[in-house]
């Protein structure tokens, strides 16, 4: 399979305005004419039904909350980058770029990352325009502060709660296409299948929570806004709903899984306190900008941390990392972290935490000016661990929290099923082999307003109305698939929950293809999955019936098909044998503990095939070529 | 702790429902209240009980999703705390615990403790927004606002829509909700524009689904999660007269 990528050719600054000029437009009176059904209502997902509708298609969203305001986009806490330069510190669109691509430690494609900071101007313009209250100063201009990976200020935020304010931003956009009549929404719908038509992406399957009612839902195009897939280790910060079930029905129907084993593990969440424990939740990396990160310098010291006198604690970012410091990106952060603790100098009952100390900060500035700041975030630490950060330090650990792989698209998003567009984290395309902090938003947005509003249009264009209605068999038939894996799950009737396979599971895949990864853990957790699923398929216990609401049932899909998905992710850990980003081989290291990338074999995004059922997934590379930036070493020091 | 748990159980819309007592053992005081649910779960999986349906879904405090009234108080005992945040540590060995659904004509239950609030998306679908299409907007420093317009739109910003208003409220008045997002919007020069006609629609849509008034008992800003001021309310009447006037 040849995969075409098609990037225009040209200068990098010019490739988007060309390609926006040579793109086939429909005509604003032949819009209507095209049906486009858009999974998942988070910011990606909400802003391209919006801007789709706005447009003149006819559009139809789907998400499986019971409202579209509920998307997982809502947790973003920090912010969201844009290379406005409004501190006058030296950002420009070509730096946002830069540092993006070396974040994702030189694993993604220049041309849509390029793409993506020259629009990334145009989303704060129309997030405000939309009454996004972000912080403002005094003057009444819009405030900025940092995050990882970056030495300008260029992340906007709300507060600790962005991502909510511009859900909600995208949200009513939505909601008013949903009053004009423009956009039909379908809550507490989930999809769990995707049809081709002639090799074509024609439409979906989805269970109606509520009722359980099988339906199918014709179109001219379908994209997927639906997430990531972090929940493959079970205990993640995602919402308890995230799955991977929309994307990798898609990759059974032939779509490719690109870079499956880059999973950015977030430095600054709250330790796991024990086995119940069903979600582990984020601390913001903003928090970064005024904790300071440290461990006892002793193996084992149980004291306070208020009695461990200064010279006698290890500042260890600042100490490796002079130059970021707490704010080295999230990659480095999670394995100095790990790194501390595998030494024993953890803190907390458990061992595996560090602390996020903020007394410094508010010596110097007042506790007024850090309530102001992140007033939100610590009382929600306090909340759920008991403990006053104001006075004592927070204990942080890294927690599986964002997947920069996901189904493979081209430069207009479109996988390689043709109709077939994926957006947002769903997609791979722009964070490589790791996201920096705020860019989650940014890309979210840039794909939903920005970007996929005008290539599906290239789509249409070209391609014409089709006509296809639910009538047409491939509909019948992927019912009718669904109705017996319903039936399926329902008859095994054994001894254990989904959940305890979803608990075993995110073990595997935390012990084997979590932070750090090597040949033989790889191999083993290879071994693992597919007794785990077969045991899955004979033991679980599903209670209810199909036609009922049945959150036992939902469950149940979803982690069927982590329990096949966790081996992609696996094999392509093992493929990629070298360590880059979230990617780290052990195997691979300097001496200094740093990822050693391999660009002589490795330079490529893994894109890879379904092949059959237990057949080991086929590997296709996208060769990734720099014109614009130099390959190198990722230093932060 | 074991605890005694007494849950609203009703199988569909149809269903009458009844109150069912289960006991909970061994119950971790470091458990969010959710996960005590769901340890709860596990066991009734066990004995072949249908699983206890309740909404959930980012378990942080912020999706909106979470919504069981506990011991008649929507979210809990604890202030400014969504159930997902409710952590087992308030309760003590051998409480009674009563978990019931949000109550009221507008949010008809759907099972258990699941409960059907599309009636908040039609009212931000009549005009909770500010009609701008994607693209051509000016640049986003064009229009100053003061840093304290900017904090007071964000403090009403902040409504999570999760209904706890409603259910406390013994009108079912959605007003703290409405509220919020009206004086989120009054509070901005972008949300002006429109403001007469947002006021209007959203009340009149509002009144349509079956919510009630306000009666200034402020049982609502005592159960937001997000600790949403009933001036929301006054701002909203204040707009809604100024609507009147033409």
């Amino acid at each position: 399979m040849q995969l075409e990528t098609k990037v225009p050719s040209g200068a990098l600054a010019a490739k988007w305005d060309k390609h926006r000029f040579e793109m086939k437009l429909v005509n604003p009176a032949n819009k209507r004419k095209y049906r486009a059904i858009i999974v998942g209502s988070g910011l990606a997902g909400a802003s391209a039904a919006a801007s789709m509708a706005e447009l003149g298609y006819q559009v139809s969203c789907f998400c499986f909350q019971d409202s579209p305001r509920r998307a997982h986009s809502i947790a973003a806490q920090g912010g969201i980058n844009a290379a406005k330069n409004y501190q006058n510190d030296g950002d420009s669109i070509w730096r946002l770029f830069y540092d993006t691509v070396k974040g994702g430690d030189f694993r993604s494609r220049e041309a849509n990352v390029y793409r993506l900071a020259q629009v990334s101007t145009e989303i704060i313009d129309q997030c405000v325009a939309q009454g996004v209250p972000f912080a403002r100063e005094y003057g009444g201009t819009l405030s900025n502060r940092s995050f990882g990976g970056a030495q300008v200020s260029r992340t906007f935020y709300a507060r600790g709660q962005t991502g909510q304010q511009l859900l909600l931003g995208a949200y009513q956009a939505l909601a008013r296409q949903i009053g004009l009549g423009k956009v039909k929404m379908y809550s507490r719908h989930e999809m769990l299948d995707i049809v081709l038509v002639d090799g074509v992406a024609r439409g979906i399957i989805t269970r109606n929570l509520v009722t359980g009612e099988v339906k199918s839902f014709a179109a001219d195009a379908v994209v997927l806004a639906t997430g990531g897939y972090g929940n493959v280790f079970y205990l993640s910060t995602n919402a308890k709903g995230c799955n991977v079930t929309a994307a990798y029905r898609a990759y059974k129907k032939g779509a490719l899984f690109a870079n499956p084993c880059y999973t950015q593990i977030h430095p600054t969440c709250i330790p796991v306190s024990g086995d119940y424990q069903s979600k582990l939740t984020l601390m913001s990396e903003s928090l970064r900008n005024d904790g300071r990160i440290w461990v006892p310098k002793k193996k084992g010291d149980n004291r306070k941390p208020g009695d461990i006198p200064e010279n006698e604690r290890d500042y260890y970012l600042e100490r490796k990392y002079p130059s970021f410091g707490n704010l080295a990106p999230r990659d480095i952060s999670s394995r100095a972290a790990k790194e501390v603790c595998d030494e024993g100098r953890g803190v907390g009952e458990t061992g595996r935490g560090v602390y996020l100390d903020f007394a410094d900060a508010i010596n110097r500035l007042g506790k007024a000016v850090i309530e102001d700041r992140y007033g939100n975030l610590f009382q929600m630490y306090e909340r759920i661990t008991g403990e006053d950060p104001y006075s004592v330090p927070m204990r942080i650990f890294p927690a599986s929290h964002y997947t920069m792989g996901g189904l493979w698209v081209d430069y207009n998003l479109m996988s390689n099923i043709p109709g077939l567009h994926v957006i947002g984290e769903a997609n791979f395309s722009d964070h490589g082999a790791n996201r920096l902090g705020a860019s989650a938003l940014m890309q979210g947005l840039a794909d939903g307003y920005f970007v996929l509003p005008y290539t599906i249009g290239d789509f249409f264009a070209r391609t014409g109305p089709s006509g296809i209605t639910e009538e047409h068999a491939e509909f019948k038939k992927a019912e009718e698939d669904l109705n017996n894996k319903v039936k399926q799950l329902l008859s095994i009737k054994g001894s254990k929950t989904v959940d305890h396979f979803h608990r075993e599971l995110g073990k595997i895949m935390w012990d084997y293809c979590g932070m750090a990864r090597n040949d033989a853990g790889l191999r083993k957790g290879l071994e693992l999955i597919p007794k785990l699923r077969e045991e899955f398929w004979n033991d679980v216990n599903v209670l209810g019936e199909g036609l009922e609401m049945n959150m036992s049932l939902e469950k149940a899909g979803r982690v069927a098909d982590f329990l096949e998905f966790a081996e992609i992710m696996c094999h392509d850990a093992l493929d990629r044998d070298e360590s880059c980003g979230a990617h780290f081989r052990e195997e691979h290291q300097t001496e200094e503990g740093e990822a050693l990338r391999n660009d002589k074999d490795y330079c490529y995004v893994a894109a890879w095939e379904y092949a059959g059922e237990g057949q080991a997934p086929r590997l296709h590379k996208e060769e990734l070529k720099f014109e614009n930036v130099e390959l190198a070493t990722r230093s932060y020091k | 702790m074991n605890l005694t748990l007494h849950v609203w159980r009703q199988k569909n819309a149809t269903d009458k429902g009844r109150m069912e007592t289960y006991q909970a053992t061994d119950i971790n005081e470091h458990m969010s209240f959710l996960e005590m649910l769901d340890v709860v779960n596990e066991d009734l999986i066990g004995k072949g009980i249908d699983p206890i349906h309740f909404d959930h879904d980012c378990r942080e405090g912020i999706c909106g999703m979470c919504s069981l009234v506990i011991n008649g108080i929507p979210h809990g005992p604890e202030r400014a705390t969504t159930v997902c945040q409710l952590h087992m540590r308030h309760f003590k060995d051998g409480d009674e615990i009563y978990i019931e659904p949000w109550r009221a004509k507008a949010f008809p239950v759907i099972k258990d403790l699941i409960v059907d609030r599309s009636a908040f998306d039609r009212i931000i679908q009549a005009g909770g927004f500010v009609s701008v299409n994607t693209g051509g907007t000016p640049d986003a420093n064009a229009i100053p606002i003061s840093k304290s317009d900017a904090d007071e739109a964000m403090d009403f910003a902040q409504c999570i829509g999760c209904g706890a208003c409603v259910a406390a409220c013994k009108n079912a008045s959605a007003m703290l909700f409405v509220g919020a997002k009206i004086a989120q919007l009054a509070a901005l020069p972008q949300g002006k524009v429109e403001a007469e006609r947002r006021v209007k629609a959203m009340v009149a849509q509002m009144d349509k689904e079956g919510f009630g008034n306000c009666t200034n008992y402020y049982e609502c800003e005592a159960v937001c999660p997000k600790e949403i001021s009933v001036k929301g309310i006054a701002k909203m009447n204040r707009e809604f007269f100024k609507s009147m006037k033409g």
